[in-house]
């Protein structure tokens, strides 16, 4: 088959002052007619910049260095500007990763994906109305005629990438281009907008190139896979070569990073003779928004009569999907929001209604870790200092504070030499480590993780949860793990809370919520997981794409 | 319009009219915190200074009363739509005040407009030619126009335009002993008004310049500016109908800004072109210790003030939709 846009010896240079020279090079891959080619890499490691090469997308500081990029017998790198943009949004298109910001806000619907058929035909009004209603229909929206009128705000995130792949598909493009479109969307959305994608592409014989970092997501729709690493192409062969025979030592390392889907057995603990460390009980916590004198605001049930124990030395997970109410719950229980009602009982005492001097000593109990690693951490404060401050504030001499700061580093394995250093020298993922070493200096009998390890890549992620795994044992901690990557709760939590909509469907042992899910929220989110019959242990051979439940 | 927008602004009116209540309030003790004293100035001003004469002007003026019963009456008067007679004209303060407004809102008009096409246009100009040289010339400008003193830059421009280029008048609104009319007299004023609208207008021009400049560049790097190059769309569309719109919505709160000065914000320009406005009324009514017609301006401009927020709000929520009132 000839190769619809071919590859070759790509290689882009960073701007002065990067980390390396180039952001990739020597590139070389074929895309064929009709295939879905994933790329895969982490972050950093320049999977995005091909696409933006080919959509002449790179940013003005960024330049292609060598090599071709042959479409259509065009090379798209030396291309005329006018002639490019012809081809851009209509024989070659791109969805991007934020549905949240990759629309204009303060234009509707129906004129931002009509303004494709403005560009590049000469159709009346009329008929761009008539497509663009068509193309909403066709990507599953719900009441299209009013989609034509509403603005992105109005919209969810899936239906938002939902607008934005209708955008790119509105001319039947050859080539689509798709940048981690599903990476911020809840699971049981990533499941229907990869369907999505998958069915159009069938449909049109589109050639999709998908650039993800998740496994799954690569065993669920890919016909062959490219994987890169630091700029440079380490592997390519079709989907099942490289899922479960890799022969890069980087692959296999990424892959073995991808937690299997089966919950390891573990050792129940003997519940029933011992007292939790934290109660929860009936916990109420509602939201509302606007309302002024002549209108009513918006009321939102964020947790609803949330009640569970935890006790030292066990993991338990909070899952649910975005709106879930599950970060909510912690951070009700680290009193850093105040609950409706309900009982919150740390060591015994009830702490909901504590305030200020009271509630002091009842803090350094109980330690959060926070989602983002790099907006947690104070950017004018060194890490010693960020250590520290928690112990000072309690009353340790600071000293004394700064030698725990010291061990602490030691604990979460950070160079002593990390003390005097700002957040801004640090990797993800090491800046995640101070984040622990802080929430640790308190001695805390609970800790929260409120989706500690999302934000990073995947082999850190498997890193940061051994760290907590580890520590917990070490130090009989009690972890209370708000997540909502099923694959990761599977691996870490002795026992899961699933929560929908502010409300517990389902807890109990992580091993039985998985094998045996109750709920029928459960089943739709267990049967989402992008690649869940890959490496699901029990089964090692290649996905069939399977239905959602809905 | 819906039910909802009426019900907002009726709701804003409300809060706007007790706000206003206050200021008048307010304003009525900042006045009478400051030294002097209205029927000395006055008794100064005839010749005379004797006591009777003093205290009859008191009593005429009712200044002899005590302070709250002073207060009480201004505020009934308020209630009532009535600003009271000013001390050395004699006239009713609100018709003085109509009076003059033409003139002021003609001179902070054509600035209102004049700074807000002209900076707008500046800022998108520098903004499309990021770090190239017309971007360097357009941000130094502002800057210079933004740090120099409104009054200092008013007298140069007079010295220069009027006194040795003698292209343009330096003072008032229009040609002292001619009688035009017609287009004659639109042409006259207008000459007139160059010098201190221009002057008036050039420190918002450097602002909105400034500002949507910045906002333009950094809207440009957002997400849906991606999707629109995506799209095939010229460079130039891209920034006229993605860009400049979502650029805009800063600099639509600072020209409600600005337009709660169409007022009161003109005291200095008119008193160095001799502008005859509500600024220069204003002016030399502070001169005279006249209580009541300077209590009409404050007024006055505080409900210009409110009634420009009210309106930024409204605007607000029709250019951006993701705003709900």
């Amino acid at each position: 088959m000839t190769p619809l846009l071919k590859v070759e010896n790509l290689s882009i240079r960073l701007p002065e002052g990067a980390d390396r020279e180039f952001a990739i090079s020597n590139v070389n891959y074929d895309l064929l007619p009709g295939e879905i080619l994933c790329v895969v890499g982490e972050s950093g490691s320049g999977k995005s910049m091909t696409a933006n090469a080919i959509m002449g997308l790179l940013p003005a500081t960024i330049e292609v260095n060598r090599g071709t990029i042959i479409f259509d017998g065009y090379d798209l790198v030396s291309l005329e500007e006018r002639r490019a943009r012809a081809l851009r949004g209509n024989r070659i298109s791109m969805i991007f990763q934020e549905p949240m910001t990759a629309l204009n806000p303060l234009m509707r619907i129906a004129d931002q994906i009509s303004e494709v058929f403005l560009i590049h035909t000469d159709m009346t009004s009329k008929e761009r109305e008539t497509r663009t209603l068509a193309l909403l229909e066709d990507v599953g929206l719900p009441d299209p005629e009013k989609m034509m009128r509403a603005y992105p705000h109005q919209l969810s995130g899936g239906q938002r990438q939902r607008v934005m792949i209708a955008m790119a598909l509105a001319l039947e493009p050859s080539v689509l281009i798709a940048d981690e479109p599903t990476t911020a969307l809840d699971v049981t959305t990533q499941a229907q907008i990869l369907k999505l994608i998958k069915d159009l592409q069938k449909k049109h014989n589109t050639a999709v190139m998908f650039i993800t970092h998740d496994f799954g997501v690569v065993a669920e729709i890919a016909d062959r896979v490219v994987v890169m690493e630091k700029g440079i192409m380490v592997e390519i062969g079709s989907r099942d070569e490289v899922l479960n025979n890799p022969q890069h030592s980087y692959t296999q390392k990424l892959i073995a990073a991808v937690p299997p889907l089966t919950a390891p057995e573990r050792i129940s603990h003997k519940q029933s003779d011992r007292t939790p460390v934290l109660s929860v009980n009936n916990l109420y916590k509602t939201f509302s928004t606007g309302g002024s004198w002549f209108r009513k605001g918006r009321v939102v049930k964020a947790v609803d009569n949330v009640s569970f124990d935890l006790y030292r030395g066990e993991t338990l997970g909070l899952v649910g999907e975005s709106g879930s109410g599950k970060s909510t719950v912690s951070r009700c229980v680290v009193r850093l929001l105040d609950s409706d009602s309900g009982e919150i009982v740390l060591g015994g005492s009830p702490i909901q209604l504590l305030k200020g001097r009271d509630l002091a000593p009842f803090r350094k109990r109980i330690q959060m870790v926070f989602q983002d690693p790099y907006g947690s951490l104070n950017p004018r404060k060194t890490i010693g200092q960020i250590i520290a401050d928690g112990p000072i504030a309690q009353g340790m001499s600071p000293k004394d504070a700064m030698a725990k700061a010291v061990e602490l580093l030691e604990l979460v394995e950070l160079p002593a030499a990390a003390l005097d250093r700002y957040p801004h020298e640090f990797s993800g993922g090491q800046r995640q480590r101070v984040g622990i070493a802080r929430a640790l200096a308190h001695d805390p009998e609970v800790l929260v993780a409120d989706e500690a390890i999302s934000a990073l890549d995947v082999s850190v992620q498997a890193q940061i949860l051994d760290l907590i795994e580890t520590l917990k044992k070490r130090l009989n901690l009690a972890v209370l793990f708000v997540v909502h990557d099923l694959r990761v709760a599977a691996q870490v939590c002795d026992r899961v809370i699933v929560m929908q909509r502010g409300k517990i469907v389902e807890s109990g042992n992580t091993r039985q919520v998985f094998v045996s899910p109750n709920h029928a929220y459960t089943k739709s989110l267990i049967a989402s997981i992008p690649g869940a019959h890959w490496r699901s242990g029990k089964d090692a051979k290649p996905p069939i794409p399977q239905e959602v439940v809905a | 319009m819906s039910i909802k927008i009426l019900l907002y602004i009726a709701g804003r009116a409300v809060k706007g009219l007790l706000v206003l209540l206050v200021i008048a309030v307010f304003n009525f003790f900042l006045i009478r915190a400051a030294p002097g004293d209205p029927a000395q100035v006055m008794a100064g001003e005839a010749g005379a200074t004797d006591e009777v004469f003093l205290q009859q002007l008191r009593e005429q003026f009712g200044l002899d009363q005590p302070l709250y019963y002073q207060l009480w009456v201004y505020i009934n008067n308020m209630l009532h739509f009535d600003m009271g007679i000013t001390y050395r004209q004699q006239m009713p303060v609100f018709d003085l005040i109509m009076d003059r407004m033409p003139a002021t809102l003609l001179l902070t008009g054509a600035a209102f407009v004049l700074s807000l096409l002209l900076g707008v246009l500046a800022g998108v100009v520098a903004a499309a030619k990021h770090r190239k040289w017309p971007d360097s010339a357009i941000t130094v400008a502002a800057l210079v126009f933004y740090a120099t003193p409104l009054f200092w830059l008013a007298m140069m421009a007079s010295l220069l335009f009027s006194v040795y280029l003698d292209w343009l008048p330096s003072f008032g609104m229009q040609t002292v002993g001619e009688d035009f009319a017609g287009w004659d007299k639109v042409r006259d004023i207008g000459i007139h008004l160059v010098l201190p609208a221009a002057t008036l207008g050039l420190f918002f021009t450097a602002v909105y310049a400034r500002m949507t400049r910045t906002s333009m560049i950094e809207t440009s790097r957002l997400d849906f500016v991606k999707t629109a190059k995506a799209k095939g769309m010229k460079p130039s569309r891209v920034l006229y109908r993605h860009v400049l719109r979502n650029a805009l919505l800063p600099v639509v709160t600072l020209a409600g800004l600005q337009a709660g000065q169409l007022i009161g914000g003109a005291v200095l320009t008119e008193t160095v072109f001799a502008w005859p406005g509500i600024g220069r009324l204003m002016f030399d009514a502070l001169f005279q210790r006249d209580y009541n017609l300077l209590l009409g301006v404050f007024f006055i401009s505080s409900a210009m003030v409110v009634l420009f927020n009210l309106i930024t709000d409204v605007i607000y929520c029709v250019v951006d939709p993701r705003i709900e009132l």
